[in-house]
């Protein structure tokens, strides 16, 4: 139920009121309310839950949660 | 090797890498040195879990217990009955998430009522029951709004838009539900052996944590706001497990790309708009005081319940099914006697067993059960 998908903005547009953005899934397009992320821009990848983006990916910490936590970082082969 | 497999999107795949999983439960198991209990709260977190094989990776120390954060599967019976009596009336278009349609009410599903005749049509936005009613305006339009605090400003907006419309014909059967309590709930148990929480992401990618801070202080206990792939849900485990390691208890934020501390500030401000705190009823757990939202008395024309003049009705509930213990993480699927016997994803007794998300539908398909 609260299953939430990261996709990107394609086009911004207002539809009955409200910003409303075509949103890339991988090759699926879908068109998602982007009332609640009045920040996001053509671009930027959101979480998008039942039709609607609930935040803004913050792409500096999506980075850093990749990196080393605990004693990883000599760890990661490659 | 990717654990969930690849699937070509960015924000996911890089979450699935074998290697930084495997490297993760490395430290995580330096870490540790004796049993812990830990919830995961989200369903969608057991699943993941359990699709990904990642719970039979952890270090045996680490006791899993499956939360309630099923939402279809907390829905009371008596909103479920409610929506089929809905779903029968010949004027009615009920509109529902998908999964909702075969969770057991007391008598039938909403399957049922619609095989029956009942006009029941799956939405996928909250939205779209919306348009639905303005498609359809000599019949009345309800929309079966269920989930937690992710799903709740969806709602939020598909009342400010009716509203605002003026559309006459929509109206809502409000179910959803708040985390927080729940969590209170099962630390205020007697017997309650959890130690630590790894907290739902998408849930407070909305509400935020500051709700959580005052649970890990008042019952002294650490809280990971955990995302749902492989490795979120490795780290989140490490974090919580050098916490009790360490024997502190704060809320630390494990999915930051996607939860701040203070939420989605658009989202509250609609909800708080719209709806009002309310008691809950949990199916399988209980009263919960404070933990359900109902439509604020500005919203009265909107609530289904007030528009048909619903009755409360005495629910029923199959005895043999201990959905509620599995819900608090009291018991696992397989310790219930009906397990994968009478009770399967295709003759569901409980809830838990009908959602993708529900700890008994992910153990009978995920652990090769007979």
């Amino acid at each position: 139920m609260c299953l939430g998908i990261p996709g990107e903005i394609i086009e911004i547009w207002e539809e009955g009121g409200l910003p409303t953005g075509r949103v890339r899934f991988g090759g699926i397009l879908r068109e998602v309310c982007l009332a609640y992320v009045p920040e996001a821009r053509p671009g930027d990848y959101v979480i998008v839950h039942a039709g609607f983006a609930i935040s803004k990916v913050d792409e500096e910490e999506a980075r850093a949660t990749l990196a080393a936590l605990g004693e990883m970082r000599d760890e990661i082969p490659g | 090797m990717p654990l969930l497999g690849k699937c070509g999107m960015k924000y996911l795949d890089e979450y699935r890498d074998g290697e930084k999983v495997k490297a993760q439960l490395r430290a995580l198991r330096r870490q540790i040195s004796r049993p812990w209990r830990v919830m995961e709260v989200c369903g969608g977190q057991t699943h993941n879990l359990l699709k990904s094989g990642l719970e039979g990776l952890l270090p045996k120390e680490i006791n899993l217990v499956h939360g309630p954060g099923c939402p279809v599967c907390v829905t009371p019976v008596e909103l479920i009955d409610k929506a089929i009596d809905l779903a029968r009336r010949q004027e009615v278009i009920l509109c529902s998430f998908g999964d909702m349609l075969r969770v057991p009410g007391s008598k039938g599903d909403l399957l049922s009522a619609k095989a029956e005749g009942g006009d029941v049509r799956i939405v996928y936005s909250p939205l779209d029951a919306v348009k639905t009613a303005e498609a359809n305006p000599t019949r009345k339009v309800v929309f079966f709004a269920i989930g937690f605090e992710t799903t709740a400003p969806m709602t939020a907006m598909a009342a400010l838009q009716a509203k605002r419309k003026g559309i006459g014909n929509f109206s809502l059967l409000a179910a959803h539900m708040l985390v927080p309590p729940a969590l209170g709930a099962i630390l205020s148990s007697p017997d309650c052996q959890i130690q630590g929480f790894l907290a739902p992401g998408h849930v407070c990618t909305v509400s935020g944590y500051e709700e959580y801070e005052k649970i890990a202080e008042r019952w002294r206990v650490p809280i990971v706001i955990t995302g749902f792939e492989p490795l979120d849900l490795a780290q989140g485990l490490y974090l919580l497990v050098s916490q009790l390691e360490e024997g502190t208890w704060r809320v630390e934020n494990q999915y930051r790309r996607s939860v701040a501390r203070q939420g989605n500030l658009a989202a509250k401000a609609l909800m708080a708009e719209v709806f009002q705190v309310c008691d809950r009823k949990w199916r399988g757990i209980g009263l919960i005081p404070e933990s359900g939202y109902c439509l604020r008395q500005e919203y009265a024309e909107l609530d289904a319940e007030k528009v048909f003049r619903l009755e409360e009705m005495p629910a029923a509930e199959p005895t043999e099914c201990i959905a509620g213990l599995v819900l608090q993480g009291r018991k696992k699927p397989p310790e219930c006697p009906a397990f994968s016997r009478q009770c399967t994803p295709q003759h569901p007794l409980g809830a838990p067993m009908v959602s993708s998300e529900g700890a008994c539908a992910a153990y009978y398909r995920y652990r090769n059960f007979p």
